[in-house]
């Protein structure tokens, strides 16, 4: 039942397009005020795509296996939290989601731009209107959530166990509501350049959706990257993997952007990089979508591979690139009135400086997760490319342009000079004394990695010293720069003070080296929901002769038969100890891995402190 | 004259990389070894597990006899379970055993070979998996009879009393 009305609810939703774009084009030739019929008919838009979306949960609540969706993505056993996440935990669902989520921030665009103009505002909702009807196309022709299947299946064939875990379940609503966001965006430029309507005003109006999506995305890649470490149990938390490279893509536009706008509401220069940046921020979280949703890639996103399906959201893709092409090409105008001219020693610099290098990044990223389906298309070939690419690209880099994150924001906008400056030289032989000590003991490439260490050190003392210095003076940039500072050296000293441990254990064995003693004492057997469980009792002694217990768990699932591996990990503010076990088969033998993974928790910690910085410039009001 | 030539450019380039993403989403994405007898053996380069020297695959097959290419790793334990069947193989004159290390931990392997013993004649490396998936590989263990440069016969899972006789007749 639930599934009949989400359908037509669904469909009627999507022929109110037709009349949102009507009376569009019908208000914007005599555009003095906004139609409010164009307002009531976005908010009917949104509510019967939600209608439509609580059908869904509720057919999944109800384990109503009639509808195709359920069929396969549930199972009666499992726990209810499950049940309602596995709405979005799969390719139908999730689009559906997707279309909730665009609805319902062009309704909340149309009600939050009153101070814009009205043709403005009518275009914007006519370039959204054109990918909303393109998902709704996509979802009713090509993955529709509601088909009904006879005769009905006593039992569904169960939700991926590596999906069942809380950081996932919600992971991908942020993400998305990040990824709509960009299109909000994307619109908005859009319609801004074909109307020449590109000014201050649209720069700080338009930066609160770019906050906004940035926020969202960020939190969303940050769970996933939470996900990854506590659940696929190879104690990483990014692995380059093609499916996080697509959210860090957009993710990389996005912060450009930021930092663009922030130029382009002060001085009304860097347009072109604003609305390039607009429109490759969305294209590229479609283009994203299109990666991991035709199976052109294989991943855990991969739900399902349909060529029919690829090739509609390729055709799609492309329609926005060239639509916006032909937009930018045609209609942007570079205003030669306004002063363009840009001293070596301003703010400005620093920021064009950190867009190429973000530029930079954003091509490594690009040219690795392409490359491989271009080579296999040219000559078969299959290649991987893996964190060794990545990283000798990208880390190296990275001391420039912490440096410039450093200097660039003490520079003054148009015009600054050196004066008073010294004790930025005496900060940085600070830091350079420091990584020193850090590096000099280890085996580990001496250079690169004191200057690595130096310039975070350099960034971290030096926002830390405005953060105390400077009241309130523009704390989003310095908590958002003190958090990058810190990301880069929780990351740096993770990798270089982790150790690892592999081995194999009986029950009762242990494992001795001089520094630690791993004991593997019993073996427990539990019955759960929907899931055997195992799980192993270790004791582990460090040099000092602290004892942890430690209990990995082994999930064998009913429904898809799949066994996972639960790490067990203990934080605190230092080090993660991280073990998991696995199955060697047909022995009583257990592959046991341990790792001691140093500030781990501030990778998070960091990233949670980036976001602060762009929350706290979202709710300040300018 | 230069603006005038930019969006011809990048109009040309996202035809291109339609024209590539198109092309790749009929490509199958799904990895099928392949699985053909009587092939020639790939060519690859690795290092030998003892000494790190270089080495490419036709010094290693070179001579006139039969070889039998065995993939394990120390993490593997069926290859524990056909390690007793390599010994036995070990003693033929007229089979040489190479070993391929798979995705391994020199230590852990070393380790192994001291516990059970080492058949092998010659231990190369594959560190990434690249050269298994060369050789069409499915897992580990698997093991490829080969003579004269070409696979007669590929094994996939554990050696057991069966195939060993198999591979006496095979080489006799």
């Amino acid at each position: 039942m639930s599934s009949i009305i989400g359908f037509y609810s669904l469909v009627l939703s999507s022929s109110l397009s037709f009349l949102i774009i009507f009376f569009s084009i019908k208000n914007f030739r005599n555009s003095k005020t906004l139609d409010k019929r164009i307002i009531s008919l976005s908010f009917l838009q949104f509510f019967l795509v939600l209608i439509s979306f609580l059908g869904l949960i509720i057919s999944f609540i109800n384990s109503d296996f009639s509808n195709e969706t359920v069929f396969n993505h549930s199972h009666t056993t499992k726990p209810l939290f499950y049940k309602i996440s596995g709405t979005w935990g799969n390719h139908e669902g999730s689009l559906l989601l997707w279309l909730l989520v665009l609805t319902l921030f062009i309704f909340l665009f149309i009600i939050k731009s009153r101070q814009q103009s009205t043709q403005y505002r009518i275009l914007t909702l006519l370039f959204q209107q054109v990918i909303i009807i393109g998902f709704f196309v996509f979802l009713l022709k090509t993955s529709s959530p509601f088909n009904y299947i006879f005769p009905v299946p006593e039992e569904g064939l169960g939700l991926n166990p590596i999906l069942q875990d809380p950081a996932l379940a919600i992971h991908p609503p942020i993400l998305y509501l990040g990824y709509v966001g960009s299109s909000i965006i994307f619109s908005s430029a859009l319609s801004a350049v074909s109307l020449n309507y590109i000014t201050k005003e649209w720069a700080s109006h338009i930066k609160q959706w770019v906050l906004l999506s940035w926020i969202f995305l960020t939190l969303g890649i940050l769970l996933g990257s939470i996900w990854a470490y506590y659940e696929l149990g190879w104690g990483g938390f990014w692995f380059w993997d093609p499916v996080e490279n697509v959210s860090l893509m957009p993710w990389l536009a996005l912060t450009t952007l930021i930092h663009c706008i922030l130029v382009l509401e002060k001085r009304l220069i860097l347009t072109s990089w604003v609305v390039v940046l607009s429109i490759s921020t969305f294209t590229l979280s479609m283009c994203g979508t299109f990666l991991v949703r035709s199976g052109i890639l294989n991943s855990v996103h991969t739900f399902a591979n349909d060529p029919e399906r690829g090739l509609f959201i390729l055709i799609f893709l492309f329609t926005l690139i060239f639509l916006s092409l032909f937009i930018f090409f045609f209609f942007h105008k570079k205003n030669n009135k306004i002063d363009n001219s840009i001293f070596l020693f301003s703010k400005e610099t620093s920021i064009i400086i950190n867009n190429w290098f973000m530029m930079y990044f954003l091509s490594v990223i690009l040219i690795g997760t392409v490359y491989p389906i271009f080579l296999d298309v040219i000559s078969s070939q299959k290649i991987s490319v893996g964190p060794p690419f990545y990283n000798k690209l990208i880390i190296p880099f990275l001391i420039p342009f912490l440096f410039a994150m450093t200097i660039g924001p003490k520079l003054k906008w148009i015009k600054s000079d050196i004066k008073d400056k010294i004790y930025l030289f005496l900060f940085f032989l600070i830091s350079l004394f420091i990584s020193i000590l850090i590096v000099k003991n280890l085996k580990i490439n001496f250079l690169l990695n004191t200057i690595l260490i130096t310039f975070s050190f350099y960034l971290f003392f030096i926002t830390l010293r405005d953060f105390f210095i400077r009241k309130n003076k523009n704390l989003s940039q310095i908590i958002a720069h003190f958090g990058f500072s810190l990301f880069i050296l929780s990351i740096l000293f993770n990798n270089i003070f982790t150790t690892e441990i592999i081995t194999n254990l009986k029950v009762g064995e242990s494992f001795v080296s001089e520094k630690i003693n791993i004991k593997f004492e019993n073996l427990s057997q539990t019955q759960k929901q929907n899931y055997k469980s195992f799980i192993g009792k270790f004791t582990i002694e460090n040099d000092k002769g602290n004892l942890e217990i430690m209990e990995p768990e082994l999930r064998i699932y009913n429904q898809p038969n799949i066994t996972t591996s639960e790490a067990d990990i203990k934080t605190n503010l230092l080090s993660d100890r991280f073990i998991t076990m696995n199955i060697v088969q047909s022995q009583d033998y257990f592959n046991i891995r341990y790792q001691i993974k140093p500030f781990m928790i501030w990778i998070w910690l960091s990233v949670l402190l980036i976001t602060t910085g762009g929350f706290l410039r979202l709710t300040k009001k300018i | 004259m230069k603006y005038k030539i930019v969006p011809f450019i990048v109009t040309f380039l996202f035809i291109v990389s339609f024209i590539f993403f198109f092309k790749g989403l009929k490509n199958s994405n799904i990895y099928i070894p392949s699985n053909d007898f009587e092939k020639e053996i790939p060519f690859f380069t690795t290092r030998l597990f003892n000494s790190n020297i270089k080495i490419n695959s036709d010094e290693i097959f070179k001579n006139n006899k039969y070889y039998l290419m065995n993939i394990w790793s120390s993490w593997c334990a069926p290859c524990r379970d056909e390690h007793q069947y390599l010994m036995e193989l070990s003693k033929e004159k007229n089979l040489e055993i190479i070993g391929l290390n798979y995705k391994d931990n020199t230590l852990n392997a070393k380790k192994f070979l001291n516990e059970l013993k080492n058949p092998y004649s010659n231990i190369i490396l594959d560190p990434d998996g690249l050269i298994a998936i060369e050789w069409g590989a499915y897992g580990v263990p698997e093991s490829f009879l080969i003579y004269d440069k070409s696979i007669i016969k590929k094994i996939i899972g554990p050696l057991n009393e069966n195939l060993v006789f198999e591979i006496n007749g095979l080489i006799k």
